[in-house]
């Protein structure tokens, strides 16, 4: 329904300072900073009775309405946070007297999952695809698809380290045509596959999340999609222990994001096994340099006393 | 809910029309008779945002009671089906608010509901969306400028029946292009489910500096009249959206 592209945006410029009323729950938001602007709206830092919030503010009433219902659905995805939280939903008569509708979500802080992974290490890699297989397959479970997952629409939280959805307005039900999409995540482009809501239409564009990290400036496709994406997986070092399950991941070969997860599980362990059994053998290796030390120093011991003698 | 069809042209051109009847009243015709008449723009890549000879564009779709779209050539396959659902949307919604008046009184429309009502009607709006039928007739500019541009609209069209049919809902489409050799627009390819088989048969171009676009836009409405007039020998009587 969306496409998200730079001259697509529906920019709205509300000054520092302004005070938001919400038209039918009389809730007053003082606008402090601007986050961000996507298909649909931009995004707002507010505060309400002293407490930080995102507002996301537009002029499509109606594709707000559509986000609004997803975040209430997913709310209802029994004890788990998958998408921001829903605190208010209104509309705002601005002194110009336009109307716009504005929803009011949980504040997420955190850094991308590119700046993340830089500063602590690549192992950390293996841990946020877990996390997000994780909450993808919760999600699926409940009925939905992802749909617009990329590395715009992913944050990570510190301590403890997590990754949190903080945009979910592509989210469709499952079955249906995928609501909103961005071409380097979406397999249609790829020509590998449909556009259909599938669990497998979210793990293409997983695959495509961690290697936008590794291509910060993307890349476009050629006469043979497949084998192009296949090389550029097999470039990136540090995603050379994953290449199995994302390879399968690209060909749409998981049916759930837990056989995925399954997987790349398989692969930490063994990671993991093969380090430990390292680090024993290189205890082994130590040996005959202690005897080979200890022996030094036994000569030159006796060389001490054999001095003294003398 | 009975589901009907929503029938859609979507007229992708480059330039201002030059020959023939206004084509803004010809689509409002159009609107008229149920069909919605959606406008692609391509500009150059050189060309600033918003060029004399598009202005067009809007004023078309705006009495088709469609969406326009200015564009440049690289993003014209997501603009392409982005459209055609934005207008599908639109319409829905268009029907969705007329109901509404009659429940509510005349001057209530869907922002004058609270939001929490709101959602739940848009829900209505997009199961509609998802599993309602569509008919798209694609009326692709050919005249001379179009040169280097066709190449991006086949691979748009392409992608377009991708994303159309990931729906629940039938879709059917068709491809004219105009100006014609000898009537205004041409045949390129009929009426069918999918567009994959385009790449071959796309028309070769037609030299010239004329556009009647608006000569093009009416020959293109009869392609939907025929078509439900063979249909209704076959099946007694199709009603569409508006009796649904």
């Amino acid at each position: 329904m969306k496409m998200n592209q730079e001259s697509k945006k529906h920019d709205i410029y509300i000054k520092t300072g302004t005070t938001i009323k919400g038209k039918w729950h009389k809730k007053s938001y003082s606008i402090k900073k601007k986050l961000g602007s996507g298909a649909v709206g931009s995004v707002y830092l507010c505060e309400s009775n002293g407490r930080l919030a995102a507002l996301k503010i537009s002029e499509q009433g109606t594709s707000m309405t559509v986000e609004v219902n997803v975040l209430k659905s997913l709310q209802k995805v029994q004890g788990n946070r998958l998408g921001p939280y829903l605190l208010d939903v209104d509309d705002w008569i601005a002194p110009s007297g336009s109307m716009y509708s504005f929803y009011v979500m949980e504040y997420l802080q955190g850094e991308t999952m590119a700046s993340f992974i830089n500063r602590n290490g690549k192992e950390w890699i293996g841990v946020l695809m877990l996390q997000l297989l994780d909450d993808l397959g919760k999600l699926h479970e409940s009925g939905w698809v992802f749909g617009d997952l990329k590395t715009e629409n992913l944050l990570v939280l510190n301590s403890p380290p997590k990754v949190r959805w903080v945009d979910v307005g592509g989210t469709t039900q499952i079955g249906r045509a995928i609501k909103e999409y961005t071409e380097f995540y979406d397999r249609g482009y790829w020509g590998m596959g449909s556009r259909r809501a599938e669990p497998s239409y979210d793990l293409f564009a997983f695959v495509m999340v961690f290697l936008q990290v590794f291509y910060p400036n993307r890349f476009e496709k050629d006469a043979s999609p497949e084998k192009k994406l296949f090389k550029k997986i097999d470039d990136v070092k540090a995603l050379s222990i994953y290449r199995t399950p994302l390879k399968k991941a690209i060909q749409g070969k998981y049916l759930s994001s837990s056989e995925m997860k399954q997987d790349i599980t398989a692969i930490l362990y063994s990671v993991q096994k093969r380090t430990r059994s390292s680090r024993k053998s290189k205890r082994e290796s130590a040996a005959p340099f202690l005897i080979e030390a200890g022996g030094i120093s036994l000569l030159a011991a006796a060389f001490y006393f054999f001095s003294l003698l003398l | 809910m009975k589901k009907g069809t929503l029938k859609q042209i979507l007229l992708i051109t480059d330039g201002c029309s030059n020959k023939g009847e206004d084509p803004a009243a010809v689509a409002a015709l159009a609107n008229q008779q149920g069909i919605t008449v959606n406008v692609i723009g391509i500009l150059d890549d050189d060309q600033t945002e918003n060029p004399e000879g598009l202005e067009e564009v809007e004023e078309i779709a705006l009495s088709g009671g469609g969406v326009s779209q200015l564009v440049y050539k690289p993003s014209l396959s997501q603009t392409v089906q982005m459209v055609t659902k934005r207008a599908m949307t639109q319409t829905l919604q268009g029907f969705v608010n007329k109901e509404l008046k009659q429940i509510l009184g005349s001057n209530q429309s869907l922002e004058d509901l609270e939001p929490e009502k709101r959602g739940e009607i848009m829900e209505v709006v997009e199961d509609m969306g998802e599993t309602c039928d569509l008919e798209v007739l694609v009326l692709v500019d050919t005249s001379a400028s179009m040169h280097d541009k066709i190449e991006t609209v086949k691979e748009a069209l392409i992608d377009l029946s991708i994303s159309l049919n990931s729906r629940i809902g039938r879709n059917r489409f068709c491809i004219y292009s105009f100006p014609g050799k000898r009537k205004d627009i041409q045949k390129v390819f009929d009426w069918s489910p999918k567009l994959d088989a385009i790449s071959t048969v796309f028309p070769k171009l037609t030299s010239g500096g004329i556009t009647p676009t608006g000569p093009a836009i009416r020959e293109a409405m009869y392609q939907f009249g025929k078509k439900s007039l063979l249909r209704s020998f076959r099946y007694e009587d199709e009603p569409g959206i508006e009796e649904a």
